[in-house]
């Protein structure tokens, strides 16, 4: 690990450039956290249409996010160090999106997590959630090996 | 304020404090939000894997590994700081459905009966967190994205992909949360 290599060369890790994406993945942490998104409780609830609240957490989550991608492209904004802003969005494969979505579906109300609370309920103290990170390593190997044959 | 953030957050919180996600990154790092990438990201930092789609540096790509590092950090804070590991404010109608489930009440943020260590490895807790996991991971990468980069970041550019992928986690858990949990927590 080098700390201290030029800007802009690739294969190597700045921590200091780092840094910035720690601070905001602590931001995130607390959200989720609070706003009990990694609770299983909570994600039951809402498969089972027993409380408004997920819908409406998801729901202002996109809005703020349509509302800012709108911004951006409105007033042309810059990011901080002056580079057009990368708005492309990921490719559409049909049954890729779709199959692993529903995979992916069947995975968060097993759980009751998806990847992010994974590692917040982590730093929660729950360590039985190791089992779910091992697990999602697991299927990530799997993936990555299967590929080739799956049709995307 | 700290008594202020260390209550119950209606959902007109939270959610635009996860949407400030979107230009969080974009702005401060010119990044598309999303997390299930850590997993790849992990694989290939730290296993000797001989498939593709492990075979790229990962290193220019550690600022992920870096944003999910803050999310333990971060959660850490939450519950020691802001008390976040209280009981979630479900409803009583939620309640009700956990009980006739034979879950005891919830004290907090997750339920004993698949978290506590002594059930580590009971029937339900290996198929709803090992093999679940398995099912999450496989998944998001099937997909390519989770509910961070489908959901939040994806359909936040209107992005046709992302929604078809929204549409399947939904269909995916409203089935199994539905015909499977119930009998998972009778185990």
């Amino acid at each position: 690990m080098s700390s201290t290599t030029t800007a802009g060369t690739t294969g190597t890790i700045r921590l200091g450039a780092l840094l910035k994406f720690f601070v905001i993945g602590v931001y995130f942490g607390i959200v989720l956290i609070k706003g009990e998104v990694i609770s299983w409780f909570r994600i039951q609830e809402m498969f089972h249409f027993r409380s408004f609240y997920m819908y409406g957490v998801l729901g202002s989550a996109v809005a703020v996010g349509v509302l800012s991608v709108a911004l951006i492209k409105a007033f042309n904004l810059r990011a901080v160090d002056g580079a057009q802003i990368k708005l492309a969005g990921k490719p559409f494969n049909r049954i890729g999106n779709l199959a692993g979505g529903i995979i992916f579906g069947f995975g968060w109300a097993l759980t009751g997590a998806c990847p992010g609370p994974l590692y917040a309920l982590l730093g929660a103290g729950y360590w039985a959630v190791l089992l779910a990170v091992a697990g999602a390593l697991a299927g990530t190997v799997a993936y990555g090996y299967l590929k080739p044959s799956l049709p995307h | 304020m700290i008594e202020f953030l260390s209550q119950s957050w209606p959902w007109y919180v939270t959610g635009p404090l996860l949407g400030l996600m979107v230009p969080l990154l974009l702005v401060l790092g010119n990044k598309q939000f999303g997390v299930s990438s850590s997993l790849q990201h992990i694989c290939a930092a730290t296993m000797p894997l001989k498939a593709n789609y492990f075979r790229y540096n990962w290193r220019d790509q550690a600022w992920n590994l870096a944003l999910v590092a803050g999310v333990i950090a971060g959660a850490v804070l939450a519950v020691v700081l802001l008390d976040g590991n209280s009981a979630p404010a479900i409803t009583d109608r939620a309640q009700d459905l956990f009980a006739s489930w034979g879950l005891a009440a919830a004290d907090s943020l997750q339920p004993v009966e698949l978290f506590a260590l002594s059930n580590l490895f009971s029937v339900r807790t290996l198929v709803a967190l090992l093999f679940g996991g398995f099912l999450v991971g496989f998944g998001a990468r099937y997909a390519g994205g989770c509910t961070s980069g489908h959901a939040v970041m994806g359909l936040s550019l209107l992005n046709l992909g992302s929604l078809v992928s929204v549409i399947g986690f939904f269909i995916g858990g409203l089935l199994v949360s539905h015909l499977v949990v119930p009998f998972i927590m009778a185990l």
